[in-house]
């Protein structure tokens, strides 16, 4: 299939899963498909970097954190700009601000991709475990930079106002549908990329970085570009993932946008779908997604890391190249 | 004539270590060096030194009329140096065609070379694999071929980037007389083809069939280079094989 025959598919998916959620009328539904395919976007993103490239980056979470942290900043910015410039400045300003999502979503990228290559750039030389704890220090130092800086609520948290409906051409759109439609589009956008690069050259690149890099140097390869082109485009797609997050959530603190939920449901999606595939996030993130929302319903939200250790561990045992790994081994047995 | 590749006078330690102690060498196109030594002596850092993969801290490596020093490895692999390793180090999660895949994406196509289709990289890959007789395994994993198969590999991947200079590294070691039969006879096909080779081995036999000139590297020193069957007679170089 090709790309742009993928990603209309991928919308019309997309546009049924709305549709039939919009049917429903029910605001939980899309509460929770949102953090299914916000899910979706990070493990898309993690499976770039360390799904393609083998660079296992356990600090998914900053890159995210940063994405919503970069929303606050311009949505507090919005509301110090009488106080900040003068009368004409501001004027200007107005015409401007508040930024409406999709624009916070771009910012959102671009700072966390700016930090993705400074982080790959600063960890050039390092691989396997010392990689992970670079990363894991790197999200440790970002918080506490998050947590010292008031003007984004400092440890407190910052409160964000979610309006009621979008205005959009004199139509009133639910603000959560709102929301959804556009992490939907992320979603897409994000599968779309993966699944591109999955079958180009910088695809095939990014996988001899993962078997051998001084072999893929002696075959020409430029692997330090490539990583820098992994560690931005990873970066870039979680901050996206967490730019609309404080419209979501409403109230954000450090520890809550930080928090280890992220960081681990990152990397457990895209090992229990399968890594070398864009399918593999995809498919892991809808099976944890949705049983995370499951249990946080029935049982408890206290449950969720529980559920995704247990089957980290089953995975690890019985699959560990995935559910697609064990499919495609499935049908190369029956092949030959 | 020019020399292909031109190593000048050049130095590299690990700490205190010296690996390689102002080593001179000039390669002719063309030309099938062996290169020998002792284990430790220095050989696969001078290797590694010629292919960016370690930088030499004095002294310059010349290609093909151009100072390499600094380039790393990949930009080496665009001008025309390919090696093979000591041990293969196939991409194990792709099949052998793309292995093969890899050096043509990112040396032949980074050379401004006429861009290929997809169905020219698949017939160049195939011509590749029947080169050294893999070609009925085309589709398999590198975890499926036996020890002298993945030398093979090893050695068509570095004929896919097409080079001017092929360094093989012990591509020899530890096979059976007729697979070392088999390997001599591929390189020297290649050199027909016009590819400088530089030959590293411990089996002698081989190296001196090969050989057109035989270089000894001892101790991070090359103690001799000349007409292999005059090197093998040089009482220095008996000295470091056999010891006084």
């Amino acid at each position: 299939m090709g790309t742009v025959k993928f990603s209309f598919t991928a919308v019309a998916i997309g546009a049924l899963v709305m549709a039939f959620a919009h049917w429903f009328h029910v605001d939980y539904l899309f509460f929770a498909c949102y953090t299914i395919l916000q899910f979706i976007v990070l493990a898309t993103a993690w499976n770039i970097l360390g799904g393609y490239c083998g660079y296992v980056n356990f600090g998914s979470a900053a890159f995210f954190a940063l994405g919503a942290y970069s929303s606050v900043a311009l949505i507090k910015f919005d509301g110090e700009i009488d106080a900040w410039f003068s009368e004409g400045v501001a004027n200007a300003l107005h015409y401007i601000f508040p930024l409406p999502i999709p624009l916070l979503i771009i910012f959102g990228a671009l700072v966390s991709g700016i930090v993705g290559f400074g982080m790959g750039y600063l960890t050039l030389r390092l691989r396997g475990s010392f990689f992970a704890i670079a990363t894991l220090a790197l999200a440790v130092v970002l918080q506490t930079l998050i947590v010292n800086w008031d003007f984004v609520g400092g440890s407190r948290g910052a409160y964000v106002i979610r309006p009621e409906n979008l205005e959009f051409a004199g139509i009133a759109i639910n603000y959560i549908e709102y929301l959804f439609a556009l992490m939907l589009l992320l979603a897409v956008i994000a599968l779309t990329t993966a699944r591109v690069i999955e079958r180009s050259q910088l695809g095939f690149g990014f996988a001899t970085i993962r078997d051998d890099e001084l072999a893929a140097e002696a075959c020409g390869v430029p692997t330090l570009r490539l990583k820098l082109i992994a560690t931005t485009l990873s970066g870039a797609f979680m901050g996206m993932a967490g730019a609309p997050f404080p419209y979501y959530i409403g109230y954000l603190q450090p520890s809550s946008a930080f928090g280890l939920e992220y960081a681990v449901n990152s990397i457990a999606m895209p090992m229990i779908g399968g890594t070398t595939s864009w399918v593999g996030p995809l498919v892991g993130a809808i099976l944890l997604g949705s049983a995370q929302q499951y249990a946080t319903v029935t049982i408890s939200s206290a449950v969720n890391l529980l559920i995704v250790g247990l089957m980290l561990v089953a995975f690890v045992i019985i699959a560990p190249n995935g559910l697609i790994g064990l499919v495609q081994e499935r049908l190369r047995r029956r092949q030959s | 004539m020019t020399a292909l590749l031109h190593v000048d006078n050049i130095s590299k330690r690990f700490g205190g270590f010296v690996a390689l102690d102002g080593v001179e060498i000039e390669v002719q196109p063309g030309e099938r060096l062996g290169l020998i030594g002792p284990n430790g002596s220095g050989k696969s850092t001078l290797v590694n030194c010629i292919c960016g993969t370690l930088q030499n801290e004095s002294g310059s490596v010349r290609f093909d009329g151009s100072v390499m020093d600094g380039l790393a490895a990949h930009e080496r692999t665009h001008r025309g140096v390919a090696r093979s390793f000591q041990l293969p180090r196939p991409f194990h999660s792709m099949t052998l065609a793309d292995n093969l895949r890899i050096p043509l994406l990112y040396t032949v196509h980074a050379r401004s070379g006429p861009l290929r289709s997809p169905g020219d990289l698949d017939t160049r890959c195939h011509e590749l694999l029947d080169m050294v007789g893999l070609l009925k395994k085309a589709k398999q994993m590198p975890r499926d071929l036996t020890q002298v198969e993945m030398r093979k590999l090893e050695l068509a991947r570095a004929m896919a980037a097409e080079p001017k200079l092929l360094i093989a590294d012990e591509s020899m070691a530890g096979l059976s007389h007729s697979e070392i039969d088999d390997i001599l006879a591929l390189l020297v096909r290649l050199n027909e083809r016009g590819i400088t080779i530089i030959l590293i081995e411990h089996i002698m036999s081989a190296v001196m069939s090969f050989s057109q000139r035989l270089a000894v590297l001892v101790s991070g020193k090359k103690i001799a280079d000349g007409k292999p069957e005059d090197v093998v007679r040089d009482p220095e170089v008996v000295r470091a094989y056999l010891g006084q």
